[in-house]
């Protein structure tokens, strides 16, 4: 084990963790986000209470020292809904940041490293970048019926060409340098070319993007449950908690309050963690860190 | 440049018919029968059959899309399933409430982000920048349907200030409907400004380093002119860009912003066309909306030319 952690520490990726961490936002974003994932993981044993528990006769408590966030209008806890909504809005961020890269990086290599694909390609990234996001996303659900799956699948779809777009701009410059040439001067085959000399060295930009894109997901997974064609609404989600305490407000506001500033705090802390690692990879910025 | 332009049109037909076919896919990837599905479950199969005719669902794929694209050419969006009309008068009367809210949404964005974005350029690093990017970000990491409710919390529910909801009924004067805009253009507004500040002042950042403004401070013009004329006009192209891509994104923002407010625009019609599976009115949308988008992204390519004298394609 020490000598694990001894590897670590000499290691590129533990200097780029503690010289990230030395900037105080990103350090406080990753702190909020392993707290969200902590909340998420242990939801179980956080939770103070059954989050589907219904208590009628308590329905529409303000914030106290009984329920802390409050209770909705079927009496259900809003702090333990809230912590349990975690589970599922990074859950849906996340499954979509992966399969929007795999998608991604496969349409952006294609595009990127032949030719002939890549005004094709091209186009059709175009194409699909037309649609705005969250109305592309509803079109699919509506297509594919609306199911968490479905959500995962539809907003991947949607963020896969951006990705893409970014994999196929780095791979267009790496396809050029000397090193490339080499390795096919070595006789070495096209696909691992792909997957061993370029798709290695496309990471740092599909990182900072994937970041940047899984807070993006997690904002337009809120607001398909939010507008009733996402996640069922009887799994609480942030979005989904949100779209049943509408209409409380001016009433029970801490219904839409306590899960809105969750979102929020996930969310800031994705894009102070992006921004950190944008700026730690762009050479050009590396100095003010 | 003639030929610029001819070549930019050229590819925007080929995006518009990539889009149609992605447009036409989706909503063929619906599994099983799409007329059912639409239909619902106490649809007789006499229902269904009489839809699938009507829509040509019975015939082939190939000859589905090419009926499609050439109802498309002709400017023919099909028919509404749910609301007795055609889907293109459905979207003309639901354009005036989404036009003026996304109207008035980037400009509120603009007022807000413009001033703050070169003023945080011109003081880079101060407690004003540092504050002004925190806030910008914050900005863009609420989610626009709760914003909404937070401000209708305070300004309508509390406040009186602004209505709660809704356009202000059949016989409201434009007054009224705007007065009943105000406050989704202000949410909107907010949440779209984070975007134009942080590229107005990185733009800003870029030029105020170049050598002719130097040249500009150093024959002695006044610090307002030497950022706001020669900074500034140096400075506008991608501040341009992105408002202009921030308008197309708010007709996104406004789907979601109209459901809170109750505005019967464009994006609460394709809420409840999703809602009731009206497919050839979720198209139609789907169609309109994005064709928007490349117009306005090319109508910014062509703004280049008159802002940038130095832009000769």
């Amino acid at each position: 084990m020490a000598n694990v952690v001894s590897t670590f520490r000499t290691t590129e990726s533990y200097r780029v963790f503690t010289r990230l961490l030395k900037r105080k936002t990103v350090a406080f974003g990753l702190a909020v986000l392993v707290f969200f994932i902590l909340v998420a993981a242990l939801a179980p044993l956080v939770a103070p209470y059954d989050p589907a528990k219904l208590s009628i006769a308590n329905r529409l408590s303000a914030p106290g020292s009984t329920w802390f966030f409050g209770t909705d209008e079927f009496g259900r806890d809003v702090l333990s809904r809230t912590i349990y909504g975690a589970r599922l809005s990074l859950l849906v961020g996340f499954a979509v940041v992966v399969l929007a890269a795999a998608i991604g990086i496969v349409m952006g290599l294609l595009a990127g490293f032949f030719q002939s694909l890549d005004t094709p390609i091209a186009r059709l990234i175009d194409a699909m970048m037309a649609f705005p996001d969250i109305l592309l996303a509803i079109a699919l659900v509506a297509a594919l019926g609306p199911s968490t799956t479905t959500v995962i699948v539809a907003l991947s779809i949607v963020y896969a060409p951006r990705l893409a777009r970014v994999v196929r701009a780095s791979t267009l410059v790496i396809r050029e340098l000397p090193y490339i040439e080499a390795a096919r001067a070595l006789g070495i085959s096209t696909p691992h070319i792909l997957i061993r000399h370029v798709a290695r060295n496309l990471m740092s930009p599909v990182l900072v993007q994937g970041t940047f894109l899984f807070a993006q997901a997690m904002l337009a997974e809120a607001g398909l449950s939010f507008l009733g064609v996402g996640v069922s609404p009887e799994i609480p989600t942030w979005g989904t908690m949100i779209a049943s305490g509408r209409q409380y407000v001016g009433q029970a506001d801490w219904i839409t309050f306590f899960p809105g500033v969750a979102l929020v705090l996930a969310v800031l802390s994705l894009q102070l963690v992006g921004d950190g690692l944008r700026d730690f990879l762009d050479p050009r910025l590396r100095k003010d860190l | 440049m003639i030929r610029y332009i001819f070549s930019r049109i050229v590819g925007m037909i080929v995006v518009m018919f990539l889009v149609a076919t992605i447009v036409f896919v989706i909503l063929r990837a619906t599994p099983g029968d799409p007329a059912a599905v639409m239909l619902g479950p106490e649809a007789t199969p006499e229902d269904i059959a009489s839809l699938r005719e009507r829509l040509g669902l019975d015939r082939p794929l190939v000859v589905q899309y090419g009926y499609f694209l050439g109802q498309l050419m002709r400017g023919d969006l099909g028919q509404s399933i749910f609301l007795n009309q055609s889907v293109g008068s459905a979207l003309l009367e639901r354009a005036e409430p989404t036009f003026f809210l996304t109207l008035f949404s980037i400009l509120i964005a603009s007022a807000i982000a413009l001033p703050i974005g070169i003023y945080s350029a011109y003081r880079r690093g101060s407690v004003f920048d540092q504050t002004a990017s925190t806030i910008a970000l914050l900005a863009a990491s609420v989610p626009s349907f709760w914003l909404a409710l937070v401000l209708m919390q305070i300004f309508a529910v509390r406040f009186g200030i602004f209505p709660v909801s809704g356009y202000g009924g059949p016989g409201a004067s434009f007054g009224e409907r705007l007065h009943h805009l105000m406050l989704p253009a202000i949410t909107l507004g907010i949440v779209s400004s984070a975007l134009i500040m942080r590229f107005t002042r990185a733009s800003m950042l870029d030029v105020l380093g170049d050598d002719f403004i130097r040249t500009a401070r150093a024959k002695g013009l006044i610090e307002r002119k030497v950022v706001l004329k020669h900074a500034l006009k140096n400075a506008l192209i991608p501040i341009l860009t992105v408002i202009g891509l921030t308008t197309a994104v708010l007709i996104s923002g406004a789907v979601v912003t109209e459901t809170v407010f109750g505005l019967p625009g464009v994006g609460n019609l394709v809420v409840s066309a999703v809602l009731r599976r009206d497919y050839p009115m979720i198209q139609g949308t789907l169609l309109v909306i994005a064709g928007l988008y490349v117009l306005i992204n090319f109508a910014i390519d062509m703004l280049y030319l008159l802002v940038d004298p130095r832009v000769r394609y």
